[in-house]
């Protein structure tokens, strides 16, 4: 065990999986960076520097750098799966799904079921979300529930270096396509990651923060923000907070979600995706099936506007939701204060 | 090309040069093809027409039983592409196909009875009566599926191609293709990335001169042959209703991917004798232009002309194999017709290999 960046807990979980198994092969645009130019071959490793160093290790027929071709490279990919190979892509943005969405949601996700249970697609699509980073609206949405949304995916959304490397690992042994989405602000946190291989199940949510009063559902880097509002709503209002990280949205850990909205009669579901058909709508519906009679306040969606993401740091900066708004929301299940939310 | 035959045996000494990269469409000289070709090759060629051409004119009758679900799109008229160029594959290479993917299943060794049971929807289909005609695939026998969307194919055959490298299988992989998909950009991108990554790769362009109910004299520009120069892709363009030239020249092709030089582009021309789907009244394409295709562009008299005028093959041997072929196809009409649907437990099976 030691202290790895999320990005590094990335890198070691491929790398070892690579060893593992010579069918992995990872494919994206500038996974490598340089190819054919006339400088350093593995000059970038990846957009976000997450497949540094691969290329030495493995060469040019375990790590493809690709045209700027979206459709032809995650549809070959998708092709590949069928027929023998495990490729983790890099999408490098996850807004550029609109260019291959197609071969993901109309060929790789359904070709299992299409074909009557007779193949299996082994593919994983990595690719960064979120707003934050002064990257305006095509390269800042938090689309997860677009893939949600199809069955035949798998949507993993890591909040820690430790998750980002089990499930990542997860993924790969996977033999259905996943969706494996990684938030950009996050490549530099640090957290403990075992240097050895591990896996962690899919659809079992962590429990990062247990409390009796309430609970907040989050995913991703919200989850930060969540545990941080349950800090404050601990030491200044004396809320004790659950917080969940359902840690994959299909499938989700509908159990974990419900026993503790069962439990604790409260419940905030902070999310940074467009509030319309996004995961807090669909979590505060199944709440509201499965624990109607339990809840003691309305259920509480917290999410941007539905709105694109702002360019302008002044207005970028209020929109994925702060703490204090989950702080808010969540003080408001207690005193009726809802109309400070707004 | 209908009249190929009058070349005849003494034309053997006028065929060019093994490289048939020079050859161009009416150049394809029969007796120079047609003889290398050892006799029950040119049987299964036959058959293999006969099968996809009885199979579809079968089904376009079925269909107006109302019997068939949802909507099947015909491959007849086109049937010596599909054979000329599978003749060519094995297990080990796949290939990708279309909407109008009963003629590539068949030429790939897909099950006949499998096949027709998928059609109609029953539990004993090919893909369990899940797929449907649009979605009829055998990982099995290389077949990587018929295709809902026009140009979903391309992109998978570069990965097929891409495993077959990378796991150095021996095989390729090859997209058959409408010149529709030719306008769709996966298609523009799946050439690109096959020539940058030298994939063992074929696409195979079948143009019907129609794509839906718009003829490809409006939706496509420039000229077929350049697109693939335009990528530094080897390409030939032949008559896609005479066997021979498309065996020919898939030949080439497929040897040219086998042997690592990377992908080649074919282009076979033939008509679609249906209109879009089974059903379609077919208006927007004139009576003269749809009787003259039937009358002088059919693969199967075309072949039957050629191997008889040369003396290769009796007639009776022929119409034998139209005859195993009819049985065949009622068979597989009426074992579909008797099986069991699937049941509605199977609804929701199949999604995932595991689901938490």
């Amino acid at each position: 065990m030691s202290r790895k960046s999320f990005r590094q807990a990335l890198n070691e979980g491929l790398r070892q999986e690579m060893r593992r198994d010579p069918r992995v092969v990872v494919i994206g645009e500038d996974v490598t960076g340089g190819a054919g130019a006339s400088g350093d071959q593995d000059a970038w490793g990846g957009a976000f520097g997450v497949t540094k160093g691969i290329l030495g290790e493995f060469g040019r027929s375990r790590i493809l750098d690709t045209p700027i071709t979206e459709s032809a490279f995650i549809g070959a990919a998708a092709g590949a799966a069928i027929t023998g190979l495990r490729p983790v892509t890099e999408l490098m943005f996850v807004d550029f799904l609109g260019v291959c969405f197609d071969q993901i949601i109309n060929q790789a996700a359904k070709f299992r079921y299409m074909f009557g249970g007779k193949t299996k697609t082994p593919l994983v699509i990595r690719a960064t979300y979120g707003a934050g980073s002064g990257s305006a609206s095509q390269h800042s949405q938090a689309l997860y529930p677009l893939f949600t949304h199809i069955p035949g995916l798998k949507v993993v959304i890591p909040s820690t270096p430790y998750d980002a490397k089990g499930l990542l690992i997860e993924a790969i042994r996977d033999d259905d396509p996943v969706i494996f989405l990684e938030n950009k602000l996050m490549y530099d946190d640090m957290g403990e990651v075992p240097d050895g291989s591990y896996t962690i199940p899919f659809g079992e949510a962590s429990v990062p923060f247990e409390g009796k009063d309430a609970t907040i559902v989050a995913f991703g880097r919200m989850v930060r923000i969540a545990k941080r509002a349950a800090e404050r709503l601990r030491l200044l209002h004396k809320i004790e907070v659950t917080v969940i990280d359902p840690r994959t949205t299909s499938p989700l850990d509908e159990d974990t979600i419900i026993e503790a909205v069962k439990r604790t009669g409260r419940v905030v579901i902070a999310d940074e995706a467009y509030p319309r058909c996004g995961m807090a709508a669909d979590i505060s519906s199944m709440i509201a099936e499965k624990a109607f009679y339990h809840l003691k306040a309305p259920i509480l969606k917290i999410t941007p506007p539905h709105s694109p993401v702002p360019f302008a740091p002044s207005l970028e900066r209020h929109y994925v939701p702060l703490p204090s708004k989950i702080e808010a929301a969540v003080k408001s299940l207690f005193d009726g204060s809802r109309e400070n939310l707004h | 090309m209908a009249n190929d035959e009058q070349h005849g045996p003494g034309g053997m000494g006028s065929q060019q040069s093994d490289d048939s990269a020079g050859l161009t469409q009416g150049d394809i000289l029969f007796d120079r093809h047609g003889m290398q070709l050892p006799r029950q090759e040119l049987i299964q060629a036959y058959r293999t027409m006969r099968l996809i051409r009885t199979f579809e004119d079968r089904l376009a009758q079925e269909v107006d039983t109302g019997d068939v679900p949802g909507t099947v799109h015909l491959y007849a008229g086109q049937e010596a592409s599909a054979t000329g160029v599978c003749m060519h594959l094995t297990d080990r290479d796949f290939i990708s196909s279309t909407h109008r993917g009963h003629g590539h299943a068949i030429a790939k060794g897909v099950g006949i009875d499998g096949m027709m049971a998928e059609i109609f929807g029953r539990a004993t289909g090919t893909c369990r009566g899940k797929g449907g005609s649009m979605h009829i695939a055998d990982l099995d026998h290389g077949m990587l599926g018929a295709n809902g969307i026009v140009g979903g194919g391309p992109p998978l055959v570069c990965g097929a191609a891409l495993t077959a490298k990378t796991l150095a299988t021996g095989g390729i992989a090859l997209a058959f293709f409408g010149d529709g998909a030719f306008n769709q950009g996966t298609t523009a991108e799946s050439f690109n990335l096959a020539m940058v990554w030298k994939l063992p790769a074929v696409f195979v362009c079948e143009d019907n001169g129609v794509g839906e109910a718009t003829s490809s004299e409006f939706a496509l520009a420039g000229d077929i042959m350049a697109r693939a120069t335009a990528y530094g892709m080897p390409g030939q363009s032949v008559d896609g209703t005479d066997f021979f030239a498309v065996h020919d020249a898939a030949r080439t092709a497929i040897a040219h991917a086998r042997s690592g030089k990377g992908p080649y582009f074919l282009h076979t021309k033939a008509p679609r004798y249906y209109g879009h789907y089974a059903g379609d009244p077919d208006l927007y394409r004139s009576a003269e232009e749809k009787d003259a295709m039937r009358q002088q562009q059919d693969c199967l008299k075309i072949f039957r002309a050629k191997v008889l005028g040369a003396g290769l093959l009796d007639a009776q041997r022929l119409d034998a194999v139209d005859a195993e072929v009819a049985g065949i196809i009622d068979a597989a009409v009426a074992a579909a017709r008797a099986a069991p649907s699937p049941d509605a437990s199977e609804l929701s099976t199949d999604v995932y290999v595991r689901y938490a």
